[in-house]
């Protein structure tokens, strides 16, 4: 598995979010989505849609495919065989899952961070470094500049800002992940996937990865998969809950985790299955 | 989907029908409190006042005890959905019921002083907005063990009933009054003992919406009838 799907080459330039859009609107549409690992259907035609510059919360007990739709999002499944996915996953208006599209540039603009903080074997600077020089030439002045940008971002840049130099490898759990997070946005993607980023981490880091989506998602769209029912309730815009691969209910975090409409999602979020 | 509708961990499940049967039985306790007031006044029977004086304490004791319970799920269980209505409704209500405890214990201790005074009218209006009160009372402290959203709306419903009731008695104790002055302690106690019962419909009509919401996820919808327009009331002198 890559270490980050913003770190591959790519030819195309930078790709600045598209801005002074309404916030509402659609960035992400999914279209009757299904995916099958093989034979097994693993997501059975979801409709979704993720708004602009807001945070979708994907919830649900193991193996209910939210993990599945993230991996759909940047393509990840491209990199196994016997993996695929038909429907449609429009991004503003795109089919990315439609064959022959530049996964390179796709994954430029679609982010992702994973449970596990994954840092270089290299220094801080070199981390940040690393995904920019492959998507574009800059000066070294500039290449600082979006250093300083990225770790300023990802609430990091206090901590470190003196020991860019240093291995990344000898920083917490915590600074680690947001040190993944700072490498995810250097590129500045358009969308961002968190998968449990949390789940590894102390409270404390916790609530400064929880503090950090909330300024992100100012400027990216984000969509996270938590476990942690409370933290999708904190973070998210809207919560999707999925079951055995279907999408039982989506709605906004106050009204998903106060009055939700369907039995299973009350079920769920109150803790008698799953 | 598997059948299930208790909760994984069965502590928690425990603690939400502890919390039920706390809320229940501070119910009864105030449902006897309002019953014996009403006894106290109607039969001008001073031992039934002293003993709703004594049970006021219990009902406070109760609301702590509640309040302290409420406060602990919240902090460690962290609920949600109808989990978190019902712990929040359960916080809400026992304030309700607080009060109508303490309108009880105020209008046995006006019974007290009425008691001293012969009454030459009949307090018809007044057993009969008591027993309207009872009624919406039980029914609706019947629904939180019960889990009964239409007996709610029954009772959010039925509250405009004992307000004519209580605009009617109004009027009536006025005219008590303009007739001879001598009425004119024992019928402002009345009114003050009515307008506590009225009040006691009020907070049974705030536990219906509230447990209403509880069961539902969403508001009992427009206006409660509000009809106490004794504020407005004007008794002028027979010609």
């Amino acid at each position: 598995m890559p270490m980050s799907q913003t770190v591959t080459p790519s030819s195309s330039g930078l790709v600045v979010p598209p801005a002074g859009q309404a916030e509402d609107a659609v960035h992400i549409a999914i279209r009757n989505l299904e995916f099958f690992y093989g034979g097994n259907r693993a997501l059975k035609s979801i409709t979704v849609d993720m708004l602009r510059r807001q945070v979708t919360a994907l919830i649900g007990p193991s193996g209910c495919g939210k993990s599945t739709l993230l991996r759909v999002l940047n393509r990840m499944y491209d990199l196994y065989p016997n993996q695929r996915a038909t429907g449609e996953v429009l991004m503003d208006g795109e089919n990315i899952i439609a064959p022959g599209l530049d996964l390179n540039q796709l994954r430029s603009r679609i982010g992702m961070v994973f449970q596990k903080p994954t840092p270089f074997p290299m220094s801080i600077g070199d981390n940040i470094a690393f995904g920019v020089k492959l998507h574009e030439k800059l000066s070294r002045s500039a290449l600082d500049e979006r250093i300083e940008w990225s770790l300023t971002r990802a609430a990091l840049w206090d901590e470190v800002k003196d020991r860019l130099g240093g291995s990344a490898m000898g920083l917490s759990g915590g600074q680690q992940q947001r040190l993944c997070i700072a490498r995810t946005i250097a590129t500045r993607p358009e969308v961002i996937l968190l998968d449990e980023p949390t789940s590894a981490l102390d409270p404390i880091s916790t609530l400064k990865i929880e503090e950090l989506i909330d300024e992100l998602k100012h400027e990216f769209t984000i969509a996270i998969v938590t476990h942690n029912m409370q933290q999708a309730g904190r973070c998210a815009d809207r919560v999707a809950l999925f079951y055995l691969g279907e999408l039982v209910e989506v709605g906004t975090a106050t009204q998903m985790f106060t009055a939700p409409r369907e039995k299973r999602t009350q079920e769920y979020i109150t803790g008698r299955f799953g | 989907m598997p059948e299930v509708t208790e909760h994984i961990v069965k502590s928690f499940e425990q603690e939400l029908n502890r919390l039920r049967t706390l809320i229940t039985e501070m119910g009864g306790l105030v449902e006897s409190e309002v019953a014996m007031a009403c006894e106290a006044v109607l039969d001008r029977d001073d031992a039934v006042a002293g003993k709703v004086v004594e049970t006021d304490p219990q009902v406070d004791a109760l609301e702590y005890q509640i309040q302290q319970f409420v406060i602990r799920l919240l902090a460690l269980r962290q609920p949600m959905a109808q989990d978190l209505r019902l712990i929040v409704a359960c916080l809400r209500i026992t304030g309700d019921l607080e009060r109508i405890g303490d309108y009880a214990a105020n209008v046995a201790k006006r019974s007290l002083v009425l008691n001293q005074y012969s009454l030459p009218f009949p307090l018809t209006g007044l057993a009969n907005m008591g027993r309207l009160v009872q009624q919406n009372l039980k029914l609706v402290i019947d629904a939180i063990g019960d889990s009964d959203a239409d007996a709610a709306v029954e009772v959010w419903r039925s509250d405009d009933k004992i307000d004519e009731i209580y605009n009617a008695l109004f009027r009536e104790l006025i005219t008590y009054m303009m007739e001879d002055p001598r009425n004119i302690t024992p019928c402002t106690h009345l009114l003050f003992i009515a307008k506590n019962l009225e009040r006691v419909g009020d907070h049974a009509t705030n536990i219906a919406e509230t447990l209403y919401y509880a069961i539902k996820g969403e508001a009992l919808t427009g206006a409660r009838p509000k009809g106490d327009t004794s504020a407005y009331a004007v008794v002028r002198p027979r010609e």
